[in-house]
């Protein structure tokens, strides 16, 4: 045994001399991947469960019809084929013939149906398989989703964390609403993704290993996966830096990804996460008081000096965003913005009627969901000094708190992170669709209605031509750019850290919430 | 006799205290903003109206706030702490799977603290101007005033980074294989830090109580007596004055027990240690009412022990305690 390693070592140290560059493509199998979540799970069900934390294990327990490449291209995975009616009416999916659960089970149609039935009665997204009307499942290896209209989110949907193939034979045993709170979301939780579950330990760790008979000859790469979880993100960037940790995603703070930048052996990168596409923005309640007035949210964005947020709040760490979409994301379509001009802005404010009386022309709230946005509402608060609007910062003594104001209407402004989710459809409709101004946190809280922006919404919804879709989304960005329900400013920096053992990290659209079964480690 | 009668008067006022702890945190959860059915719908994203609905039917959250509680309260009289909302888990499972780890670092830190303390302020209670003395001061000043989180940190910086001695977080390492001493040791090398961090603030305490009763001790006249005997100087400060001048600082270190638990939160999240702190934390923020009475729950029962351990320490350091009865 020991020889062959031997002879392996050697044979593996002359191909690194004759092919010094082909060799770090050479993945190896074996090696157990430490690697961490930055808040506690709650529920390994992906199915069920939507959300980033859920989605790293989630991903690598359940495998989904589709993945897709860093060029946001739709690749085979249980699916080793699909094809879309010409009415687009009617997706088939031709699945693999060998997948099975962990448990031996062949996976078939009608788990894929099943599944189906479980995420439209439980997830959180509604949108993504809303006009599914049924499934059939003429064969044990052939998926036809029937649509009550065409639906070109539905391929996105198919990928990732959000389409999750759970087995019907363990989770089909009660009312399809109580999948959500199955015991087997958290212990024994059988999928037939790449990696099996060892253990889940709440608040400690989650352990997986390599499932042997996944449906993917020769992979996954790692025997074993280590995922503890740490919650305090300095702990975390310690833990990367004396090498405790081969591997992190979803790190935000900008002074923590510049000193890990310029830590030997670590590779922090921002690749990878167009399809989560994660934006932040000033919020404005177009629904109350001086804020009903574009020509005031104007004003606001205009006062508000995105360079300084770029430069001296995210350090250089995050992107300009100018729309409602990922700068990532196909359907982009960047818009001019709003140099910072005080003038103007004094201009706007004075025509809207708010002239400055003893120094000022109107109060004004800004709320934050957390903590780590504060800087920009302390900002906020300066920069409108400076065209006399006076700003009370509402702090929140925590999430569901500030939730509660947004959800019922109660503020003026305020900081907020949102994710794209893939699709616009799923993730970015849901702010200024004038149907969605509902109760509840990330819904449209800012109650912005705008008859055209809803129609072009429901037109790109169904549209199923790439390039017509694209014009329908820019038309789209360029009013809400325009009117400003929100000012977008920048992406959430989201990064990816991983030292030099970590071969093939994730680095496509979805972060970490999709299989690694091609991450390696070296040596 | 009259021992065992106060011993039942204390458990008949434990017993009202426990129920007082539920009522006041029942109706303090209640009014904080926001429920449980927001933070499930924080931790996926974002949920509609009809999901929020749902998820507060399935809990019961729709019910009036009286049945709530009722509710809550008799089941606690039946032993039954109830279901994590957030965790979908018998409460009592999640803390019996947390309160070994916190318990195992407060105790440690504490007993490390009050025999180290003990020890610092009778050197520098002998000397009061030497320099023992004044090291002794500057600790206590630096490890009463450092915020835990920073003296975690700084720790962390210098011995898992710097010095790389010791783990960043957690309890153990699940990728070493072996015997029980190989994870004896590897549970040992991941509690350094946290208890240093935690013991330091009780340290300080102890070491400057220790330190005043005992110089008070040795100015006493029955000190004096002992060395007028001619008993040598050791003899009369361990035998004599350190069993008079311990009764105060067993007094603080009971009271103090609640104080550690609630400075375990802070560690713990620091280090990440999988304990009862991080648990309190993240279902405080999660509002998940269940999870959070059943902590204050064992954690008034820790204090009770706690208090009740103090006690006899106390009689069997003090013989006046013990004839009172």
């Amino acid at each position: 045994m020991n020889k062959i390693v031997k002879n392996l070592a050697a044979a593996t140290a002359l191909a690194a001399l004759l092919a010094p560059f082909a060799q770090a493509d050479e993945p190896v199998r074996g090696g157990t991947l430490v690697t961490v979540l930055g808040s506690n799970v709650r529920n390994l069900n992906s199915a069920v469960q939507s959300g980033i934390v859920t989605g790293f294990p989630g991903a690598q327990l359940f495998a989904s019809p589709l993945r897709y490449d860093e060029n946001w291209e739709p690749q085979p995975y249980l699916a080793e084929s699909w094809t879309t009616s010409e009415d687009g009416l009617t997706v088939t999916l031709n699945l693999v013939k060998n997948a099975q659960f962990h448990d031996g089970t062949p996976l078939t149609s009608e788990d894929v149906a099943f599944s189906v039935d479980v995420i439209k009665a439980n997830h959180p997204f509604k949108s993504m398989f809303a006009p599914v009307e049924s499934v059939d499942t003429p064969d044990a290896h052939t998926a036809v989703l029937n649509l009550s209209k065409p639906h070109p989110a539905l391929m996105l949907a198919m990928s990732g964390q959000l389409m999750s193939i759970i087995p019907k034979h363990i989770y089909g045993d009660g009312e399809i609403t109580d999948v959500k709170t199955h015991v087997r979301n958290n212990e024994n939780v059988v999928g037939s993704g790449p990696f099996k579950l060892t253990e889940f330990k709440n608040g400690e760790h989650v352990i997986l290993e390599r499932f042997d008979d996944f449906f993917i000859e020769g992979r996954p790469y790692l025997d074993k996966i280590v995922m503890r979880i740490i919650t305090d993100p300095a702990a975390r960037a310690i833990a990367y830096e004396n090498g405790e940790l081969h591997m992190g995603a979803f790190e935000s703070l900008p002074r923590i990804i510049n000193r890990l930048k310029k830590v030997d052996g670590l590779t922090v990168t921002p690749d990878g996460y167009g399809a989560i596409g994660p934006i932040d923005w000033l919020a404005m309640n177009t629904a109350k008081g001086p804020l009903s007035d574009v020509r005031v949210r104007k004003a606001i964005a205009y006062a508000v000096d995105k360079n300084f947020i770029h430069k001296a709040l995210m350090q250089g760490t995050a992107v300009d965003s100018t729309s409602g979409i990922h700068p990532d994301s196909p359907f982009y379509a960047a818009q001019e913005g709003y140099d910072v001009d005080l003038e103007k802005s004094a201009a706007l404010l004075d025509e809207a009627g708010f002239p400055v009386k003893d120094g000022s022309r109107m109060s004004l709230t800004i709320d934050f969901g957390w903590p780590g946005v504060k800087p920009q509402v302390e900002y906020v608060k300066a920069a409108l000094k400076k065209v006399n609007i006076d700003v009370e910062v509402r702090a929140s003594a925590d999430f569901p708190t500030w939730a509660k104001k947004m959800g019922t209407g109660d503020f003026d402004m305020s900081w907020d992170t949102v994710f794209n989710w893939g699709d616009p459809v799923i993730g970015v409709h849901r702010t200024y669709d004038s149907s969605n101004i509902l109760k509840g946190v990330w819904s449209n809280t800012q109650s912005y209605s705008n008859a055209r922006v809803d129609e072009l919404m429901a037109m790109a919804a169904v549209e199923t031509d790439d390039a017509k879709r694209k014009a329908l989304y820019a038309e789209f960005q360029q009013i809400v750019a325009d009117e400003l329900p929100v000012y977008h400013t920048n992406t959430l920096p989201y990064h990816t850290v991983y030292n030099d053992k970590v071969g093939n990290p994730p680095l496509g659209i979805w972060g970490t919430s999709t299989p690694i079964d091609m991450t390696y480690l070296k040596e | 006799m009259a021992s065992l009668q106060s011993l039942m008067m204390r458990i008949l006022y434990a017993a009202i205290l426990l129920i007082a702890v539920l009522v006041l945190n029942f109706s303090m959860m209640h009014m904080a903003p926001g429920d449980v059915a927001d933070t499930i719908s924080q931790s996926m994203g974002g949920a509609d109206q009809e999901l929020l609905d749902q998820i507060r039917a399935d809990y019961g959250l729709d019910q009036p706030f009286l049945v709530q509680m009722g509710r809550y309260i008799g089941n606690v009289l039946q032993f039954d702490l109830g279901y994590s909302f957030f965790y979908n888990k018998p409460v009592t499972e999640l803390i019996l799977q947390r309160l070994p780890a916190t318990l195992l670092l407060v105790f440690v830190a504490q007993i490390l603290a009050l025999f180290i303390g003990v020890i610092l302020g009778v050197i520098s209670a002998r000397k009061p101007n030497g320099i023992a003395s004044h090291f002794v001061t500057i600790l206590a000043l630096f490890g009463y005033s450092a915020p835990v989180f920073w003296t975690g940190i700084l720790l962390l910086i210098g011995f898992s980074l710097k010095i790389q001695l010791f783990p960043v977080a957690g309890m153990r390492d699940v990728t070493i294989e072996g015997g029980f001493w190989v994870h004896f040791i590897d549970v040992a090398r991941h509690m350094v830090l946290p208890v240093i961090t935690l013991g330091s603030i009780f340290l300080a305490l102890y070491s400057r109580l220790s330190r005043a009763t005992m110089m008070e001790v040795l100015g006493s006249d029955y000190v004096r007596t002992a060395k007028a005997k001619g008993l040598t100087e050791r003899q009369v400060v361990y035998k004599h004055a350190l069993k008079n001048s311990l009764s105060p600082v067993i007094t603080l270190a009971g009271l103090q027990f609640s104080a550690v638990i609630s400075g375990a939160v802070l560690v713990e999240a620091v280090f990440s240690w999988p304990g009862l702190g991080t648990l309190a934390f993240q279902s405080i923020i999660a509002r998940d009412t269940p999870t959070i009475l059943g902590i204050l729950f064992f954690s008034a029962l820790v204090v009770i022990v706690g208090n009740l351990l103090t006690d006899l320490a106390l009689r069997l350091v003090d013989p006046r305690v013990r004839s009172k009865g």
